[in-house]
């Protein structure tokens, strides 16, 4: 266990943990889009920042999310320099993305309303922050979309870009971890519709053999068959009329 | 061949080689390094090789195809040994007359280096004006050694660090030793390498990995590159007493795959030196093993940066992480990974052969030791220098560099490359080191020394800068991904006549933000060309915002400022 001080108060953690987790477990927010528990932090968004004081005296801006927590630590989780530094950085958010709702409020909340600069189109809402991909390798293990090109020509992928990706089972576990809505999942006739940015994929539900919804698609329940060794028979039906 | 199994096996083959070869014999140099191969030397090279064989003349003259000079301005130079006759711009036609006065130990006056200053021709290379100022430890060998004969190295007395080093000290005093001499980094950091070694010896976990960062992308910069092609041994010599002091096997040298040559001679390095027992397993019979394989970058300047440069060697995308653990604890695979540049590796064996005493006597308090620059742009003597830390700007610009061509007026040094800032003549007498760049606003980076004339425009050049960082930005962080394209928007705007009055504040603002917010240090130093322009040049910048006026001449949107001549 490690000791530190967060805003004046202190707190005690599990050696491993970033300053961010900590601070959550004792109630204090920190702002961020790309760090969700389920998955490896990944510093994209930049908004998690502290400012730090070491043991030894050093004195730094980190983000949160990365940075392990340290005996003796000071971290501040607010004062001007962060404030400044948050409304530069989604004011070039709200530039990238001015058609995301997500981003208007948090920027409405930081005092920027109009970036100074021309706004982008066609981004669709992506914030880049990769969660999707992320939960879609990490946590799903299937790796079916992936972040192509670099710089500004960023974006979120199917492989070379088509309205398919074959290691996709249409979990539509981008679509929940999206923190802007830039995914969507449209269940409709018999039909899993997978709207990513730039793509999209369509996928076969199937029927609950007990009480006839949709509740699952084809690759799906392949994978689940795959990663659970369960018979095939289990997945004849859905979860709500599984005994 | 067999393998050498000891230090005295070592020695004994090292004196039978320089007993083969005779020290008064005349031997023929010519450099093929980058800037002699841009004026052709390979086909001089060529028509030397032809025309000793017509005449017959081996016995009398040997021939050696060398690395680079750093004379770059003046090739194809060839050099005649053992005197050092020093002959720029040998033209194919010059060959036979050059073989048959070599031989006879004559000088052809009218092939002399001529001093633009004082007139007189000047004959032997060290007293060339170029040179003259030069502290020339590690880029020195260049001349004498062909890079893809070992023997030529081990003539020169490589390889005797390694022993050293292997048989008469133990780890713990090679990294001391390293330690004391304060050697820094050569690649753009400037972190003391003892203690990034020190660190990884001491981290736990195995195996522990050596790198090579051979990806020098910053533009201008090419003295890795020379060193590689031209030296490939010294730098692998640095390496296996690194994995010695460190406790690593296995190494790499990643090269930007933009330089085949590189490649193909530190492979032919690593393949003479492993047949010789100087690499791989059992190294000189210590029971010490270190391989080391060579990886290709994919033409992404982020892949200099020590994480993304580890990320890329793993197969994966090259991109960085956040260095709040530092790669020496968890570097390659997790592992703990030592990362050094091409000239740091090759600093090495200097300092076991001649101790940290002898090199810490050279250059200043915080900055030992040597520093090779590529001295480019509105320059005379274009090429590779290398100074020991503490001679001032002027010194190199104006006494090895010769100064600005065509009557034109110095207006300002970019150091640092695209991480770096601009140095006007105000502060030409500051002395190179560290520090004392950054001070001013700029650093020492890789080593690149763009110099700037009065027809450069200093908002040109730093859009210039920020485009070609926009480029190569990898876009996982918001700050540089977005925040370079707007600065680059932001100084279009003010180069085609449509800055606005906020422009600078708005730069300095969007600047502050990258510094401080990065992810790694492509998107934290971008700022420095704007920031350091904005500095020294406001007016500048002012002129094209205010009046739509460029001073240089140079921003074709806007009327040239009414120049006073």
């Amino acid at each position: 266990m490690v000791t530190l001080t967060i805003n004046g108060r202190k707190i005690t953690a599990e050696e491993g943990t970033s300053v961010r987790a900590a601070a959550a477990d004792n109630n204090i927010h920190i702002l961020g889009l790309c760090d969700e528990e389920a998955v490896a932090p990944y510093g994209a968004c930049r908004l998690c920042l502290v400012e730090i004081t070491t043991a030894r005296g050093r004195k730094r801006l980190v983000t949160s999310c990365l940075y392990p927590v340290e005996e003796g630590l000071e971290v501040v989780t607010e004062n001007e320099k962060i404030r400044q530094h948050r409304r530069v950085l989604i004011e070039l958010l709200l530039g990238r993305c001015p058609d995301s709702e997500k981003i208007q409020k948090i920027a409405r909340g930081l005092g920027v309303n109009k970036p100074r600069f021309p706004l982008h189109e066609g981004n669709n809402k992506c914030i880049l922050c990769a969660l999707c991909t992320r939960v879609c390798r990490e946590v799903v293990g299937v790796s079916a979309i992936s972040l192509t090109n670099r710089g500004v020509e960023r974006m979120m992928s199917t492989p070379f870009g088509e309205d398919y990706s074959e290691a996709c089972i249409g979990c539509g576990s981008c679509a929940y971890v999206c923190p802007t809505d830039a995914i969507h999942m449209i269940d409709r006739g018999g039909k899993r519709l997978i709207q990513w940015p730039h793509s999209e994929m369509t996928h076969k539900l199937v029927k609950c053999k007990v009480c006839g919804m949709y509740w699952a698609t084809e690759k799906e329940i392949a994978h689940m068959i795959k990663i659970s060794g369960e018979k095939p028979e289990h997945f004849e039906t859905c979860p709500a009329c599984r005994d | 061949m067999a393998k050498l199994k000891s230090v005295e096996e070592l020695e004994a083959l090292r004196k039978k080689i320089v007993s083969q070869r005779d020290p008064k014999k005349t031997c023929i140099t010519i450099c093929s390094g980058t800037g002699c191969h841009a004026h052709g030397s390979e086909k001089v090279a060529a028509a030397f090789r032809e025309e000793i064989a017509r005449r017959d003349l081996a016995s009398e003259v040997d021939f050696r195809v060398t690395g680079c000079h750093g004379f770059c301005e003046q090739g194809p130079l060839v050099v005649i040994k053992p005197d050092n006759v020093f002959y720029p711009g040998v033209k194919t036609r010059d060959v036979p007359a050059i073989i048959v006065n070599a031989r006879d130990k004559n000088i052809i006056q009218r092939l002399l280096f001529t001093d633009q200053k004082t007139g007189e021709k000047i004959t032997y290379e060290h007293d060339v004006p170029f040179y003259k100022k030069q502290k020339r430890l590690v880029f020195g060998n260049n001349g004498l050694i062909d890079p893809a004969v070992i023997e030529d190295y081990i003539a020169v007395g490589g390889y005797a660090a390694l022993a050293r080093a292997l048989f008469g000290m133990k780890p713990d005093a090679v990294i001391e030793e390293v330690t004391r001499a304060g050697l820094r980094g050569r690649g753009g950091g400037g972190f003391p390498t003892g203690v990034k070694w020190s660190t990884t010896r001491n981290a736990p976990g195995e195996p522990k990995y050596l790198i090579c960062n051979a990806d020098e992308g910053d533009p201008g910069a090419y003295m890795d590159r020379s060193l590689v092609e031209g030296n490939p041994h010294s730098v692998l010599e640095g390496m296996i007493i690194g994995a010695y002091a460190m406790g690593s096997h296995e190494g790499f040298v990643y090269v930007r795959n933009e330089y085949p040559l590189a490649v193909k001679n530190m492979q032919t390095a690593i393949e003479a030196a492993e047949k010789r027992g100087l690499l791989g397993k059992n190294i000189l019979g210590s029971g010490f093993d270190f391989s080391v394989r060579i990886n290709r970058g994919g033409g992404a300047f982020i892949c200099g940066e020590s994480t993304a440069l580890m990320a890329s060697l793993e197969g994966q995308v090259g991109e960085p992480r956040a260095k709040y653990v530092h790669t020496a604890v968890e570097g390659l695979w997790g592992k703990p990974t030592n990362l050094n540049n091409v000239e740091t590796w090759a600093n090495v064996p200097l300092i076991i052969n001649n101790g940290a005493d002898w090199y810490s006597q050279i250059g200043t308090r915080n900055s030992k030791g040597t520093k090779i620059f590529s001295l480019v742009g509105k320059i005379k003597n274009t090429g590779l220098v290398e100074v020991p830390m503490g001679i001032t700007l002027r010194e190199i610009i104006y006494e090895i560099g010769g100064g600005i061509p065509g009557g034109k007026k110095f207006k300002a040094v970019q150091t640092g490359g695209p991480s770096g800032g601009v140095i006007p003549e105000s502060h030409l007498d500051l002395t190179v080191d560290f520090d004392e760049l950054t001070k001013v606003g700029s650093m020492m980076g890789s080593g690149g020394m763009i110099v700037m004339d009065e027809d450069t425009c200093m908002v040109d050049m730093a859009k210039y800068f920020v485009s070609f960082l926009e480029g190569e930005s990898c876009g996982k962080c918001l700050p540089c991904r977005e925040g370079l394209q707007r600065m680059r928007e932001i100084l279009d705007r003010i180069t085609e006549g449509e800055g606005r009055n906020s422009d600078i504040r708005f730069l300095e603002e969007l600047s502050a933000t990258l510094m401080e917010t990065s992810l790694c240090a492509l998107g934290s130093t971008a700022p420095n060309p704007v920031l350091s322009t904005i500095r020294y040049f406001r007016k500048e910048y002012e002129a094209h915002i205010r009046d739509k006026k460029c001073p240089a001449g140079v921003c074709k949107k806007l009327k040239r400022a009414a120049a006073v001549k």
